[in-house]
C-alpha cells in the first residue's frame, strides 16, 4: 500500500503531499460502488479515504436481512451486501486509507486527510467523489421540551450498540418515528429483551415499508400509533417516562389528548440529513429539498470535478439504488478522465411539476458516447396510485412509466434513451405525474 | 366455529390485506389479494408463517465484541424467541467468516444459525466480550 503512494516530503514543513487520479471521500457502499465501477473502467489510481476502523459503512450495523433484493437477485444482510464490495475492492488493489478523517477538499480538489500513521496529507486529485452519506436527525433539530436526561439515542447509535458493541441502550423504550430504521430496532429491542411500549409516528402513515411493519412489529403485537408526538421528555438523570399527545393535520399538538408513558429510553427516528460540510466548503451548492449537492447525470456538481453520490446526495431508500448510483458517478468520472465524453453547448434541465418532491439529476449536461440510457430518480409528494410518470419535451411526451402505487418513500425511476436525447424539441425535459383515467 | 383472520402481504410494496375465513384450520375462503402471490402468502403465513432472524453472538479476539448470524433458513415464527436466547449463550472464537456454521441446529428447527460476515481476529490483545 505505502509503495503506491508518491510522497514528496519538501524541506518547508513535513506535510505529506500525493497525486492521484481519483478520491473517494467515504469507504460505505457509495463509495465502495464508486471506487469498483471507476477500476472497472481502466482507472487504476484510486484511493478511498474511510474515517472508521472498517470498510462497509452503516451496512455494517444493519445485521437484518432485505439488502440486495435489487442489485444481486438475492436476500442479503447489511454486511453481506458490504462485504461483497469490500472484497471487489480489495481484488482491484484500490488504495484504502482506514481510520482517515478528511479535514477539507478545496474547489480545486485539493484534499487534506489525517491519520496516526501519516498526520496529515495533502492529496492533488483529479477527480474527487463525494460518499459521506448522511446523518440521523436529533432531539435538538426537533426541539422537544422537557428535561436532558440519559438514555435519549438516535435510532442508529441504538443499532450500532446493540449490533457491534453488544449494548442494550435501555429497559423500555418509546421509539418515536416509524420510518424503517425505528421499526427495525423496534424489533431489535424486543428480541434482544427491552421491551417496545410503542412507535409514534406524526404523520397519518408510517414511514416504513409494509413489510417491516408486519415483521418488526405486528408479529410482536408492539403498537403504532399513528398522528401522536412525544410533547415531553421527563426524568433527571435517565429518562422516566414521556407526555404523548396526538396531533392535527398541521402537525399541531390537540390540548387534552395528553397522556404518559412510563420508560428509560427513547429512540428517535426522525429522518436523516446529507452529511454536506466538506461540500459546501469546496464551493459545491446544493438543492433546498434533498439537501444534498445539485447534480447533472453523471453526478457531477457544479464545482468541475467533484462528483458525489449516495446518501450525501439524496437519501435512498434501498441500498441497491445507491450502488446504482454510486457506480454511474464512478464510471462517468473515469470516463472524464479519459476524455470519453463531450460536454453539451448548452445543458438539457430538467424540470418536474408540484407533485414531484424532487429529481436527480437537475439537468444532463454531457453527451457519452457509450450510455445507452439516463435514469431518472424522482419522490411524489404524497401518496398515490394508478398513475403515469411522463417526461416530455416542449409539449411532446417521450415516455412514461406506470406506477400501481406510488409512495414518497419508495423512489420512482424513469429511464430515458440516449437516442431520444438527440433530437428534442427544446434543451428542457419536463417530468408529469398523471391518473390513469386522465392519461 | 368460522373465524375471520386478517393478514397483510409483504410480497411486494401494495400490501393487500387479505381476508381469511377459517374454520379448525382450514381455510375456507380468502379475499383481498390482488395477485396469486397475495394468496400464496396469506395461505402459508396462516399455516406456517416463517422469518429469518437476523441477530448477533459474542466472539472473543476479534476487531470487535460481537459477529452478526443469520438463520440460513427461515425458522417458524414462534422460534424466534427462543433462538434469541439459545444464542445469548454462545460464543465463538475470531477469525470468523461469512458463512461460517455457528449453530449446526438452532432450537430443534433443523436449520443453522451461519455468519454474515468475516470478522478478523484483532492484532494486539483481545476486546473481551461484556
Amino acid at each position: 500500500m505505502t509503495e503506491s503512494r508518491q510522497a514528496v516530503t519538501s524541506d518547508v514543513d513535513a506535510m505529506r503531499r500525493e497525486e492521484h487520479d481519483l478520491v473517494v471521500v467515504g469507504g460505505g457502499p457509495a463509495g465502495l460502488g464508486a471506487a469498483q465501477a471507476a477500476y472497472d473502467e481502466g482507472v487504476d489510481d484510486i484511493v478511498i479515504l474511510e474515517r472508521d476502523f472498517e470498510l462497509g459503512g452503516i451496512l455494517q450495523q444493519c445485521v437484518h436481512p432485505g439488502f440486495g433484493l435489487e442489485y444481486f437477485e438475492e436476500e442479503l444482510t447489511g454486511p453481506e451486501y458490504a462485504q461483497e464490495f469490500i472484497e471487489n475492492v480489495a481484488e482491484r488493489g484500490v488504495d484504502i486509507r482506514l481510520d482517515t478523517m478528511v479535514l477539507e477538499v478545496t474547489h480545486d480538489r485539493t484534499v487534506y486527510a489525517v491519520n496516526d500513521e501519516d498526520g496529515v496529507t495533502e492529496i492533488d486529485a483529479e477527480k474527487v467523489i463525494l460518499a459521506m452519506g448522511c446523518r440521523e436527525r436529533t432531539r435538538d433539530a426537533l426541539d422537544i421540551p422537557g428535561s436532558r436526561p440519559a438514555g435519549i439515542f438516535t435510532a442508529g447509535t441504538a443499532q450500532r450498540l446493540i449490533n457491534m458493541e453488544g449494548k442494550l441502550p435501555g429497559e423500555k423504550a418509546v421509539i418515536l418515528g416509524s420510518g424503517d430504521v425505528g421499526l427495525i430496532m423496534a424489533r431489535h429491542m424486543h428480541l434482544e429483551g427491552a421491551e417496545v411500549e410503542a412507535v409514534l409516528e406524526i404523520m397519518p402513515y408510517t414511514g416504513g415499508i409494509t413489510r417491516n411493519v408486519v415483521q418488526c412489529l405486528e408479529d410482536f403485537d408492539i403498537p403504532l400509533r399513528t398522528q401522536q408526538t412525544i410533547t415531553e421528555i421527563h426524568g433527571n438523570d435517565r429518562v422516566e417516562g414521556v407526555t404523548v399527545q396526538e396531533v392535527d393535520d398541521d402537525f399541531e399538538p390537540i390540548p387534552g389528548t395528553e397522556y404518559e408513558i412510563e420508560c428509560d429510553t427513547v429512540l428517535l427516528s426522525v429522518g436523516l440529513i446529507p452529511e454536506n460540510e466538506l461540500s459546501v466548503d469546496a464551493g459545491v451548492e446544493l438543492h433546498s429539498v434533498t439537501g444534498g449537492p445539485i447534480v447533472d447525470e453523471t453526478r457531477e456538481t457544479n464545482v468541475e470535478d467533484i462528483y458525489a453520490c449516495g446518501n450525501v446526495l439524496h437519501v435512498h431508500d434501498v441500498v441497491d439504488w445507491v450502488t446504482e448510483e454510486s457506480m454511474i458517478a464512478g464510471r462517468s468520472a473515469a470516463r472524464s478522465l479519459q476524455d470519453r465524453v463531450e460536454t453539451r453547448k448548452e445543458p438539457i434541465e430538467i424540470e418536474s411539476t408540484a407533485k414531484l418532491r424532487y429529481v436527480v439529476p437537475d439537468r444532463i449536461s454531457t453527451i457519452d458516447p457509450d450510455r445507452e440510457e439516463i435514469p431518472l430518480y424522482m419522490r411524489v409528494h404524497a401518496p398515490m396510485e394508478d398513475v403515469f410518470v411522463t417526461l416530455s419535451s416542449g409539449g411532446e411526451e417521450l415516455t412514461r412509466t406506470f406506477e400501481r402505487r406510488a409512495e414518497p418513500g419508495e423512489m420512482v425511476t424513469l429511464n430515458v434513451d440516449s437516442d431520444t436525447l438527440a433530437e428534442l424539441p427544446e434543451p428542457r425535459l419536463e417530468l408529469d405525474v398523471v391518473q390513469r383515467e386522465e392519461a | 366455529m368460522t373465524e375471520t383472520v386478517s393478514i397483510t402481504c409483504i410480497r411486494c410494496p401494495i400490501g393487500c390485506d387479505i381476508e381469511l375465513e377459517v374454520e379448525d384450520g382450514e381455510i375456507l375462503s380468502l379475499e383481498g389479494a390482488d395477485c396469486i402471490q397475495g394468496e400464496e402468502y396469506a395461505r402459508e403465513e396462516f399455516r406456517n408463517p416463517t422469518r429469518v432472524l437476523p441477530t448477533t453472538v459474542r466472539v472473543t479476539g476479534g476487531v470487535l465484541p460481537y459477529v452478526p448470524v443469520k438463520t440460513a433458513e427461515p425458522i417458524p415464527k414462534g422460534k424466534l424467541e427462543a433462538a434469541v436466547e439459545e444464542l445469548a449463550t454462545v460464543e465463538v472464537e475470531a477469525p470468523v467468516e461469512l458463512g461460517d456454521v455457528i449453530v449446526e441446529n438452532i432450537c430443534d428447527t433443523g436449520v443453522a444459525i451461519v455468519a454474515t460476515r468475516d470478522l478478523p481476529a484483532a492484532e494486539e490483545g483481545p476486546v473481551a466480550a461484556d
